[in-house]
Order: C-alpha cells, then sequence, then structure tokens
C-alpha cells in the first residue's frame, strides 16, 4: 500500500505504508539517533508529531516490551527509509501508528532544516493530497500547544524502595527516568502533572524531578505556576520540559527552535569542568539565557543546555541524563542530584 | 586548550613497506596529520622507508627521511633531526613497536625526546597480554581466558570447551585446532608442542561463533571521549576482522547493547591511558547471552579507523594530531560542517560495508581457510542508503578477475554464522531480482526497486542473459537514473557543503555540480591487490594536485578506503563509487568533464577507457588506442618491427598441443602465460614440452614467448608528449629475468650495465613512446640478452615504479604527466633532462610468505610482494644493504651461510662460496652443493637434508636453532614439500635472510662486503645537494 506525507508548504514525500492504514496528523520533526526506534516512538515527548529516522535502516532488532518508554506509541507516525524484519511494521500495525517507508528521508530531513518543523500530516493508503493538505493547514501549530495533560499519569503511583522519597512531577515522564531514580536508590512518586504544590510538598520529598514531556512550555502558565512555589522550598531537578518550566518560572523566557535537537549524538559542554557530554536529545523548545545560571550550553548551536540556582536549590538539564536512547555520559548528573538530596536530607 | 607552546617539532613515525595488516591507511593517517601539525606552525619530521607514499613527499614535511624502519634508521634521525616530540600513534603497529623500543632502549630519554599522543605505559597496557587482562579486569571487563602451556601435563581443565591451542611461533597458526572434548585436547596440544619450534601452545577460550564489533573512539586531554563509528563484523569471531565483511554503523544491537559497549569502550580508552587519539577497540558479543569480551585494543589509529574516516568523514587522524598537540575535542571544529565540533559524534544516513580483497591464486598450495591471521591484501568499501544497496556495491568494488576463488562469492552462498538479519535482508535483495525475467518487463518503479535494493546493470544482465549495456539502455528509457547524496557526518542535521558523495536510486540529488572551472574526471585504483596497490594511489594523489594547480576541478573516482585518494581533502568533489562501466559512466555524465584521467590509477581504469569513450567521453593524454597496441600482442609486435626494436621471439596458440607447437618454434625455455594477465598471473617459465602442455592445459588463449634466461632485466620510466620523449628512469633489476619486475630489486640510476646499454633503453624507449601514441607516463620493460637488448612490454601508463622514480631523481614525474597530458609540451616543463642522480637508489620488495602456509617462498615470474621500501646511498652495496634492512632482511656480517643450489647454478654457487669464505662465513651445504665446493677446494660442512636418511641435525633443524645467519637456496621446481621448500620455510620461519636467486645473492655478498654505513640524508637535503 502506499502512502506519503504532506508538509504545511505543500511538499509532498511519497512511500509504502509499513504501519497502520490512516491519516496521521501533526509535527514533522527528525531524529538523528541510530538505535532506539522503539523508545523513541513511545517516548511522550514526541506526543503529536511525525517522527522520521535519519537512521536508514530501522526496525532490525525487532520490539521489546521492555523498551518502551511508556505504556503505549505516543508518536502519531512513523517516516523510514527503510523498516526491516517483520515483528517492527507489525508491532506499528498493532498499535495503530501510521508508517511509511521509502521515504527519502534525506529530503525530508533538508526541507525541516531549511523551513523548520512543520504541521503535516503522513498518510498510509489512498487519498486527495489537496484535501489532506487543506487539513494539514487547518491544524494548531506546536508553538502554543499544552499537550501534557495527554500524556501524564491520571493518579500517583509508586516506583522504587529507598530511605530517600522522591516525587516525580509527571508531563510525560519516560520511563528511563524513573528507572535512573530507582536504581539510585530511591523511593519515587510519580504524580500526575496538575498536581498542586500544596500536596506535593506535604508528602515531603527530598526532591522534585520535574519530567520531561511534549508541548510548548509557554503554554503551561498554571504549571510554571506550580513550580515556581516549589523554587526554594524543595531541591529541583528539571529535565527537558521540566527544564523549560523551572526557567520559565524563575523568569527566564523559552523559544521555538527551528526544528529542534533529537537525537543521541549532541555534544554538550559542563561551564564548570569545560567537559563534554555526550548526549541524548529531544525537544523542540529551548531556554534563553546567557547569565551566570547557565550551566551547560550546546556545542552545537550554543543554546541553553543547563540551569543552576544554587540558593534555590534547582537545577535543570535540556537534554536526558536518562538516555533511553543514546549515550550513558550524563547519568552521574541524576546519580549526583540525588546524593545531593540524600545529604541535604540527613543535615 | 590551545596547542601546546612548549613543543616546536615532531617527528612522525609511517608504517613502512605495505604488508597484508598494514596497507595505505596509513599514508592516510600519515599525510593527514603532518599536514594539520604544519598548519599549526610545528616543523615536521617524517620516517619512513616506503616511497609510494604521499606523506614521503618532499612537500608534506620539513624533513623527510626514507630510512630503515628500525632502532638503528631511527635513533640516526632523532640524533640528526632533535625533536622536541614523537608522535607514533599514525605509523601502524610498526610505529608502535618502534616508539617502544626507542623508549625502552634510552634513546627518547638521551635525546629528550617526548612520546606524544599515547605514550610508553599505555602502549605497554594494550600490548602485553598479561598486562592488558589485569587493565581490563581493574574496570570490571574480560579479556578472552587463556593459559600458555609447555607441557601435556599443564594442560588446563578450568576453560570451558570447546577452547582454541595457538602453537606459538608457528606460520600462520599452523599445528592450532579447536578442541571440544579433554581428549581431543590432549590430542591436539601433543601436536601443538611439536609443531611450536619453542614447545608452547597458547589454549584460549574460544569465541568462535559470538559477534564481533568494534568502535573506533576519541580522547582527549581533558578526557573528553567521543565514539566516532560503531562497526559490526558479518563474519563472526574467529575470522580476522581485517578479513570479514564489515558495516557500518553496526545494525544489529538494540540501543541498550550498544550503550553498553559504548561505557565498555570508553572505560577501555581511559584505562589503557591512551592520553589523546583515537583507538579501536574490539568486542566479541554472544547473540544470545548478551555476555561481552574485550579482544583487543590499539593505542593508535589503525585501518578500521581509516575505514571509520571514510565511512563518517569524521577525519580521524587529523583529530588525532591536533588532539596530541593539546587541543581538545569542543575545539576542533568538524571538516564538513564547519559550524559543530569534533564533540559531535557522527551519525549516519546511509549505510558501509567494507569487503576485503583476498589474493589467494598467487599462492597456490595456501591454506585459504579464514582465521585469526589476516590474510587478505586490499578492501574495497560500498557506500548505500540501504545495507544491500552497500553491500552490493562494495562487493562488485572487489573487481575479481574471473574465476578467482574468495569467500562470499555471491548472495547464493554466506558464510556460517552471519546474523540472520543480514540473511533475511540479503535473500530479499536477491529475491527482487529472481521476480524478473526481462528488461522489457520492466517500467520505471521496478527499475527503482532493483536499483534501490543495489543490484548493478552487469548483474541485472546477468541474470537476464543480455549485455549490460542493453540493460542500461532500458532502464534510462524510463529515466531511472541514479541521484548523488553527501556524506555530512551529521545526516543533513547541519548544512555542509561536503565534497564527499555517493550514488543512490530514487531520491533528490544534491549538490549538482556548477558550471565553472573545465573539470577532470580521474579515476582511482581500486582495491589493493597484488600488482596494483598504493604506488597507483600515489600517481592519483599527484595528478589530483597537479589538475588542480592547472585551474581544473578535479573529480576522484575511488572505492578504496585505504587511501589518500579517497580523502576529501584530495580533490574538489570526490564520487566513493565502484569502480565499473555504470558508475563511473553516470558520474561522467553528471559531471560533463573536459576528459577523464585513466593512466594513473594502474589496469582498473585503462580496462574502463574504452567504457568511458563508448559512452561519450574523452581519455585525456594517451587514448586508448594506444593501450590496444600496447597489449595486443601482434599489433605490438608489429610496431616493434616496423620500429627495428627487437622483442623475444614469441607465438600464440589456442590449446596445449599449439602451444608445444609454438614452443619448439621459438627455442627453449619459454614463457607460457595466458593472453591478458596483471601481475605475471599464471607466468610460467617451461623447459620440456610436458611443462609448456601443462601450463597452457585450460588456459584459452596463450602466449608463448622465449624466455631470456640469465638475461638482465631494464625497467623505463619515461614521459611522452606525443612526439618527444624524455626517459626519466632506467632502472636495472638485481634479480635476473623470470622473476616478475614488481618482485625483483632495482636500481636507479643502473649500476651492472653501462652507459651505452642505458643509452640504447634511451633510444628504444624514444622510438616506441611516440608510436605507441603516449602523451604522459610510459613504462618500458627491457631485458639485455646475449648482448643484445629486447623489449618485453610497454605499459602506456604510470607504472609502480614511478613514486620510487620521482624520489630517487627529486621529480615529481606525475606532475610532469599532468601538465603533459593538459597541453604542454615537454619542451616547457622544467624537467632535469639529461642529469643523472649522483647517489644510488635501491627499490626492494616485501613478501607476504609468512602468512600463506604450504605456498612455496621463491620468487618467479608471478608477481607475489605486497609492497617496497627504498634506500639511497653514495653507491649501489650501500644502499642495498640498507634496502634489505629496511625490508625486514638485514643482512649479516658474518657467520654461517647455508648454500644449496639447483645444478645448473653449480659453477656460480662456487663462485659465491669463494666470496662468502674470503669475507669470513663459514659455509655449510647440502649434498651436490658441497661437492661442489669441497670440490673447488673450499671448507665446506655437509649437512643432510631432511629427506635424506642418517643422523645428526638436518638443515632445517640448523636453519631452526638460528645456526645459520644466510640461505641461499635456488628452487629446482619440484615445488610443495621439497627439500628446497622446508629449508625457505624454516629460514622464514627463523627470520633468516633468504636468497632464492643467484644474481640476489651475488648483490647480498656485495653488500656485505662493501657497504657502508653511509650518512643518513633527508629528501630534502638530497635535493638541495645534487650531484
Amino acid at each position: 500500500m502506499s502512502g506519503f506525507l504532506v508538509l504545511e508548504d505543500g511538499s509532498v514525500f511519497r512511500g509504502r505504508s509499513s504501519g497502520a492504514l490512516g491519516v496521521a496528523h501533526g509535527e514533522a520533526v527528525f531524529t538523528t539517533a541510530m538505535t532506539g526506534y522503539q523508545e523513541i516512538v513511545t517516548d511522550p515527548s514526541y506526543a503529536e508529531q511525525l517522527v522520521a529516522f535519519t537512521a536508514p535502516m530501522v526496525g532490525n532488532y525487532g520490539v521489546s516490551p521492555q523498551r518502551s518508554e511508556s505504556a503505549r506509541p505516543q508518536a502519531r507516525a512513523v517516516l523510514m527509509r527503510r523498516a526491516t524484519g517483520e515483528d517492527w511494521p507489525r508491532w506499528l500495525q498493532a498499535q495503530g501508528i501510521v508508517a511509511l517507508e521509502e521515504v527519502d528521508t534525506r529530503a525530508l530531513v533538508v526541507r525541516l532544516r531549511e523551513r523548520g518543523a512543520m504541521r503535516a500530516a503522513a498518510v498510509a493508503g489512498a487519498a486527495s493530497v489537496e484535501e489532506v493538505l487543506a487539513a494539514v493547514r487547518a491544524q494548531a501549530s506546536m508553538a502554543g500547544r499544552a499537550l501534557v495533560a495527554g500524556v501524564s499519569t491520571p493518579e500517583p503511583y509508586r516506583v522504587g524502595r529507598g530511605p530517600t522519597p522522591v516525587a516525580i512531577l509527571d508531563y510525560g515522564c519516560k520511563r528511563s527516568i524513573v528507572e535512573r531514580l530507582a536504581a539510585s536508590g530511591v523511593e519515587a512518586t510519580v504524580w500526575p502533572h496538575d498536581i498542586d504544590a500544596g500536596t506535593l510538598l506535604a508528602s515531603r520529598p527530598a526532591g522534585v524531578l520535574l519530567s520531561n514531556g511534549p508541548g510548548d512550555p509557554a503554554a503551561l502558565p498554571a504549571h510554571v505556576e506550580v513550580v515556581r512555589e516549589l523554587l526554594g522550598r524543595v531541591p529541583l531537578l528539571g529535565i527537558c520540559l521540566g527544564h523549560q518550566l523551572l526557567a520559565l518560572a524563575a523568569g527566564l523566557e523559552t523559544f521555538k527552535l527551528p526544528f529542534g535537537h533529537r537525537g543521541a549524538n549532541h555534544p554538550v559542554l559542563e561551564l564548570a569542568t569545560s567537559r563534554v557530554l555526550v548526549t541524548s536529545q529531544n525537544h523542540g523548545f529551548a531556554v534563553r539565557g546567557d547569565g551566570p545560571e547557565v550551566t551547560h550550553v550546546s556545542l552545537y548551536d550554543g543554546t541553553v543546555e543547563g540551569l543552576a540556582l544554587p540558593d534555590r536549590r534547582a537545577r535543570s538539564l535540556q537534554f536526558h541524563p536518562e538516555a533511553g536512547p543514546g549515550p550513558h555520559d550524563a547519568w552521574p548528573e541524576i546519580e549526583a542530584w540525588v546524593e545531593e538530596i540524600r545529604y541535604a536530607q540527613a543535615a | 586548550m590551545p596547542r601546546r607552546p612548549d613543543l616546536e617539532s615532531i617527528c612522525l613515525i609511517g608504517s613502512g613497506p605495505i604488508v597484508i595488516g598494514q596497507a595505505c591507511e596509513f599514508d592516510y593517517a600519515g599525510s593527514q596529520a603532518l599536514k594539520v601539525l604544519r598548519a599549526e606552525g610545528y616543523r615536521t619530521i617524517v620516517v619512513n622507508s616506503n616511497p609510494a607514499t604521499i606523506m614521503t613527499d618532499p612537500g608534506f614535511a620539513d624533513r623527510t627521511y626514507l630510512e630503515p624502519l628500525d632502532v638503528e634508521g631511527l635513533a640516526g634521525v632523532l640524533e640528526r633531526e632533535r625533536p622536541d616530540a614523537l608522535l607514533p600513534t599514525l605509523g601502524g603497529q610498526t610505529a608502535l613497536n618502534l616508539a617502544r623500543r626507542l623508549a625502552q632502549d634510552g634513546v627518547l630519554a638521551d635525546l629528550g625526546v617526548e612520546l606524544v599522543g599515547a605514550g610508553f605505559d599505555a602502549i605497554c597496557r594494550a600490548e602485553d597480554r598479561g598486562l592488558f587482562r589485569r587493565t581490563m579486569e581493574s574496570v570490571g571487563l574480560r579479556v578472552p581466558e587463556s593459559r600458555v602451556v609447555t607441557s601435556l601435563a599443564e594442560a588446563p581443565d578450568d576453560l570451558a570447551f570447546p577452547v582454541i591451542l595457538r602453537p606459538a611461533f608457528t606460520l600462520g597458526g599452523h599445528g592450532g585446532g579447536t578442541a571440544t572434548t579433554p581428549a581431543e585436547l590432549e590430542r591436539l596440544l601433543e601436536r601443538g608442542l611439536a609443531e611450536s619450534p619453542v614447545g608452547q601452545v597458547l589454549v584460549e577460550e574460544s569465541l568462535v561463533g559470538w559477534d564481533e564489533f568494534e568502535l573506533e573512539v576519541m580522547r582527549d586531554a581533558r578526557d573528553n571521549v567521543v565514539v566516532v563509528c560503531s562497526i559490526e563484523n558479518l563474519d563472526p569471531m574467529g575470522v580476522h576482522t581485517g578479513d570479514s565483511v564489515t558495516v557500518a554503523p553496526q545494525m544489529t544491537l538494540p540501543d541498550e547493547a550498544f550503550q553498553e559497549l559504548r561505557d565498555a569502550a570508553a572505560r577501555v580508552i581511559r584505562a589503557v591511558g591512551v592520553e589523546t587519539g583515537g583507538s579501536n577497540i574490539q568486542f566479541a558479543r554472544e547473540r544470545e547471552t548478551g555476555e561481552l569480551r574485550v579482544i583487543e585494543m590499539n593505542p593508535r589509529v589503525s585501518r578500521s579507523s581509516a575505514l571509520a574516516s571514510k565511512a563518517t568523514g569524521y577525519p580521524i587522524a587529523k583529530v588525532a594530531a591536533k588532539l596530541a598537540v593539546g587541543y581538545t575535542l569542543d575545539e576542533i571544529p568538524n571538516d564538513l560542517t564547519r559550524t559543530t565540533p569534533a564533540s559531535f559524534e557522527p551519525t549516519l544516513d546511509y549505510v558501509v560495508v567494507k569487503f576485503p580483497r583476498f589474493a589467494f591464486e598467487k599462492f597456490p598450495g595456501a591454506d585459504e581457510t579464514l582465521g585469526t591471521q589476516m590474510k587478505s591484501v586490499g578492501e574495497a568499501m560500498g557506500i548505500g542508503r540501504t545495507f544491500t544497496e552497500a553491500f552490493l556495491k562494495a562487493m562488485r568494488s572487489r573487481e575479481l578477475e574471473g574465476g578467482a576463488e574468495a569467500p562470499w562469492a555471491g548472495l547464493d552462498d554466506l558464510p556460517e554464522g552471519v546474523h540472520p538479519w543480514f540473511r533475511v535482508e540479503l535473500k530479499r535483495a536477491r529475491e527482487l531480482v529472481r521476480s524478473t525475467r526481462a528488461a522489457s518487463d520492466l517500467v520505471a518503479d521496478d527499475w527503482l526497486r532493483l536499483k534501490r535494493a543495489g543490484w548493478a546493470d552487469a548483474d541485472l544482465a546477468a541474470a537476464w542473459e543480455t549485455s549490460e549495456e542493453a540493460v542500461r539502455a532500458a532502464r534510462r528509457s524510463w529515466g531511472v537514473r541514479p541521484a548523488y547524496r553527501r556524506v555530512d557526518s551529521c545526516a543533513a542535521e547541519v548544512a555542509a557543503e561536503s565534497n564527499y558523495l555517493y550514488s543512490t536510486w530514487g531520491e533528490e540529488d544534491e549538490g549538482r555540480p556548477a558550471r565553472g572551472r573545465p573539470r577532470v574526471v580521474i579515476l582511482g585504483s581500486g582495491p589493493n591487490r597484488i600488482g596494483q596497490g598504493i604506488e597507483f594511489d600515489y600517481c592519483c594523489v599527484h595528478a589530483a594536485q597537479t589538475f588542480g594547480a592547472l585551474g581544473f576541478e578535479t573529480v576522484m573516482v575511488n572505492c578504496n578506503p585505504e587511501t589518500v585518494s579517497t580523502d576529501y581533502d584530495t580533490s574538489d568533489r570526490l564520487y566513493f563509487e565502484p569502480l565499473r562501466a555504470e558508475e563511473v559512466g553516470e558520474i561522467c555524465d553528471r559531471e560533463s568533464p573536459v576528459g577523464v584521467v585513466a593512466q594513473f590509477g594502474g589496469q582498473t581504469p585503462l580496462k574502463l577507457a574504452r567504457a568511458v569513450e563508448a559512452a561519450g567521453h574523452r581519455i585525456l593524454g594517451t587514448p586508448s588506442e594506444a593501450v590496444d597496441l600496447a597489449e595486443d600482442r601482434e599489433r605490438f609486435a608489429g610496431l616493434c618491427g616496423r620500429l627495428g626494436v627487437a622483442v623475444p621471439p614469441w607465438g600464440v596458440a589456442e590449446d596445449a598441443a599449439g602451444a608445444v607447437a609454438v614452443a619448439e618454434e621459438v627455442g627453449y625455455p619459454v614463457l607460457v602465460r595466458p593472453s591478458y594477465v596483471l601481475g605475471g598471473r599464471r607466468m610460467r617459465v617451461c623447459y620440456r614440452p610436458e611443462d609448456v602442455a601443462a601450463a597452457a592445459e585450460g588456459a584459452g588463449h596463450v602466449l608463448v614467448d622465449r624466455f631470456l634466461e640469465g638475461a638482465v632485466e631494464l625497467d623505463v620510466d619515461a614521459l611522452c608528449d606525443g612526439e618527444e620523449t624524455w626517459v626519466a628512469a632506467v632502472m636495472e633489476h638485481v634479480e635476473e629475468a623470470g622473476v616478475h619486475s614488481g618482485d625483483s630489486s632495482c636500481a636507479l640510476p643502473p649500476v651492472g650495465v653501462g652507459p651505452e646499454v642505458v643509452a640504447e633503453c634511451e633510444e628504444v624507449v624514444r622510438s616506441l613512446a611516440p608510436a605507441l601514441g603516449v602523451v604522459g607516463l610510459v613504462n618500458v620493460q627491457l631485458a639485455l640478452h646475449g648482448g643484445r637488448l629486447y623489449v618485453l612490454e610497454a605499459n602506456p601508463r604510470a607504472s609502480r615504479t614511478v613514486p620510487f622514480a620521482s624520489k630517487a631523481l627529486g621529480v615529481n614525474l606525475v606532475e610532469a604527466a599532468c601538465r603533459l597530458i593538459a597541453g604542454s609540451r615537454l619542451a616547457d616543463l622544467e624537467v632535469p633532462r639529461g642529469q643523472t642522480p649522483g647517489h644510488v637508489s635501491v627499490k626492494a620488495s616485501v613478501f607476504p610468505f609468512a602468512r600463506f602456509p604450504g605456498a612455496d617462498a621463491v620468487l618467479g615470474p608471478e608477481m607475489r610482494s605486497t609492497g617496497e621500501v627504498m634506500a639511497t646511498a653514495a653507491d649501489f652495496p650501500s644502499a642495498f644493504a640498507r634496502a634489505e634492512r629496511a625490508a625486514g632482511r638485514p643482512l649479516p656480517a658474518g657467520g654461517t651461510a647455508f648454500l644449496s643450489v639447483r645444478d645448473a647454478d653449480k659453477p656460480a654457487a662456487v663462485e659465491l662460496g669463494r666470496r662468502l669464505d674470503a669475507l669470513g662465513f663459514s659455509l655449510c651445504a647440502t649434498g651436490g652443493t658441497a661437492a661442489a665446493l669441497a670440490g673447488a677446494g673450499l671448507a665446506v660442512a655437509r649437512i643432510r637434508k631432511v629427506t635424506e636418511a642418517g643422523d645428526g641435525a638436518t638443515v632445517v633443524d640448523l636453519i631452526r636453532r638460528k645456526r645459520v645467519e644466510l640461505v641461499v637456496n635456488t628452487p629446482d621446481g619440484r615445488g610443495a614439500r621439497s627439500d628446497g621448500y622446508l629449508i625457505r620455510e624454516a629460514a622464514l620461519l627463523a627470520r633468516v635472510p633468504c636468497v632464492t636467486t643467484l644474481a640476489g645473492a651475488a648483490a647480498a655478498v656485495e653488500a656485505i662486503a662493501r657497504a657502508t654505513r653511509g650518512e643518513t640524508l633527508s629528501l630534502q637535503e638530497r635535493v638541495a645537494r645534487p650531484a
């Protein structure tokens, strides 16, 4: 079955269906990670996005439940040069994900790089390009979209055992974050995104982790408000969207990157040590800043990759220290934070 | 950190002659590093004995030494130059071992030279097995378990079966094996202990069948580590990675497993303590359990790092050189993107496959089983947007000669143990073709599907039993043409004006060449093989440089990842593509060059010349017609006749009986060969009709030449502008006719023949070159026999000796040739005509016999050397002695000489014996030779042959015990397992110099008698100090 991807600028990329049939609307983005396709597709930060893989062969090692970053696929569609094996296309189909292969993904990447991430639709099956394009243009843009409600946990739950209680504010939290924390010997409670600061603090966590998540941070004023209330009252670690919310709460601004950073090879400079971390990244928005609070910068485009507000016991990372997928260079960032709050707890 | 201000001069060690396991990848690494270091303002000194390298070109370093890569050679250079630092990580194992010895011997400390890149301790930790094991264990990693065993009683009982037995110091692991039970272990151990000359066997945990992965890792002085590339071997563990088909990036590991490797790699490079630079780390991984073993780590740039550089566009050697002088990974910009730093790990949106190129046909009798000893002589790489596209491109880039046996011969015959994912992908590609019947059935989409899977027009033509041209025409009638993609190291995430391209199908084309300067397409020489190696890449690189300097836009086509020509810095545009009619034709159509340069890449481009012309493009310089004229024996002999130039009597035959008839007519001995050969394949010297019949049997069209026994061979490189000819170099072979010119040592200027012979050679070439229509370089081989000069063959192209001659003369012959090709006349060129150098340069070859147990180590008409060295001195004996040292065969000053020669050589052997005796050698010999020597009144000990009954040590025992310092053994033609064979094998193993020709022996004795140490001089000084 043939299919196509149409971008809001009218460009069309032909392909062949290797997943579910249907039409999937969302923002077209690409990732340069060479492994971890299942992790990426199930990462809640990819909600309402159509993900193109620059890696040309996707599906090589099948599918395994342990690799999912959440309970279900989150990306709306998958665009590939070639889907391999039997398990991966079967899984995509079973999960109802529109997937196209034989797509000129490199041409697509060049288009997105030059014109920015765009509204788009992937179609598996017969459809009129004109009609789909009209629907694409009627879609809301990612800027201004609040999406965390769709991906957060409805109820709080607990993971791991240990003397150090940590609260995770789930804006679309990846399983790897929870696992990294659990591996550091903490007891993590994962809270719904709309929990209020009072309830959270009443649970007396040693620290609060603001998770990753999809959408535009600027569209989440209520969440920013909660972070502002937490700021200074409990140690905070923000990751990705959590980092952006922390920045907004601290009075900084966020902005939409032209086409985002998505991959597993992004070098980040840790300013204090001049050390380079090779990081896993997935963000379409970034924090504007050049003040003393900036701890990490991207060696790729100089954007902010980390913040620290020591007097308010808060810090944050734009990249994904938990990896999943990607290099483990930044695992120690999570471990170090856990050590810190444990120390503070003991003090 | 900025570059180190405390260093002013840096010495770089090259890797010496091309041998199996060490090829042009180190020229690529070295020349990149030199470029960087010079640009950083350092004074650079390079030492390498291999003249066919770009890194030893005088313009590449401040001081260039073509010296033997031994402690004496290096110490001599270091004493003269007193560099601040020595960079040993870019010259392969040779450079690393040498640096280690220089440090151990205290030379570096005495001279105050610092090792940069990898320190002495790091080298030891990586190279010493025991130390490496402990280092790995200290960071929680495992290496394969093993025990060294010296007696049956020590048979280990704590290793899990199967175990591998490797007897120490046997050729190619001879006498080893795999044991799966204790009984088998005992049996194999007994055999192994007997086979090992030192009675030692390594018993090792078997990882056969485990998957094998390699990571290319970089580390800087701030302890930042990045992974440049992952490589997966399709041949699982047990086959040397150099002999494996490999793919990058790795295809079958999920993220969590890959990250485990990445973490382990970072631990390895840190634990070994490579301060800065690149390392290659090899892992074995059990497919089901994920168990991991570290197989080895090279604390240096390696063959795999050259592959990784070409696969990713990340110039590992260049970055390693910058790291060595103090920069950090975040400070070094990525060449291709210019905006991202070297800490940005490459990400690939294509797949790369590397195929090894074997040369088993050159070593009849050799064991062709692939194992832990590398046996391939070259490699080809394919880039595609899918695995099968890359795989099939690399596969066809091998340029296998018809009938040559090779692993991975086709898709129907995959080796055992290949991961199922690869099998499924390859099966799919194969079935795509099987589902088609004929070109006429296909529409555009079908064509695209086949091409995107990687099939060449020629493959489809074979499947449909039609011609490649017909397939091409049908395909193009649907408008199906390739698109070209950039290798940019970042999967297009960053805009990169990369000039490094590969083809694919059904996609957008990027970077179509803009109109501008006139353009030339230079065809490279493809994978290294015996008879066509680095020398031709050297020529292609110079062609690109010269045409660039002449104002042309240069376009390089090649598929050999080891080379300098496939460095994107070498040309204006690089197409990493198979050197085949289809791909070259498409590139030419896209580039519309003013012409195609085909005379520098050896036979590969010459074979393409016709197809290029048929496609409507122009061959620059010598036209392809000249190639036909030179290669068609009938036409060539006719031409020589008209010019009054003698050729040996000859004839052609279609079968064995005809060959015998021709032999009778031209007179014995004769040289029998198939009419089209490269590197003397299947050439035989025959003395009797039955030998002729055997040699011609089944060979089809054969040439029968009178063999000029005992003739002196001369090799000439000349330049011609179509009318006028400049004979640049006349070189005299040390070995007599019958030894392939590529295997023979040679001297420039000639030392054994008089000026009148040289003048006559020049005369012959001056009449032949314009008559052939040569514009550019031509190589002519001549033989002096019975006072008469014969032309053996003419090659209207750059020859293997061009780099050697260029360096010996101090004239860049390729540059001169390119100027002629571009339209200059000889008269316009400033070449030092009529001038002979005031010193003697000797070229000597190195041979891979030690890799091929079972094959006889004698010189003959079939070329078998893999590489060459050069040495220059005031006189021939000194240059020859130095060249032999550089080739790893230092001549003894005294001791015992063993002689065993065939009957025809006995009189000459007496002369040889007399000279050795006079030099103070004691003589020993077997039966006939001993009798001949004793008959001449020489004191000689008679030694028993292996096949002779009796008591006492045999000659092989003596050689093994190193009681003999020099072996002279001329073959009697009886071949495998004969006494002669056993003698040569023993000498090879014991590393005793073994000379198999009388002329070679005479030169050796001359050198022992008269060589002086001489002065260590750089190329730059020699040029500045003419005769």
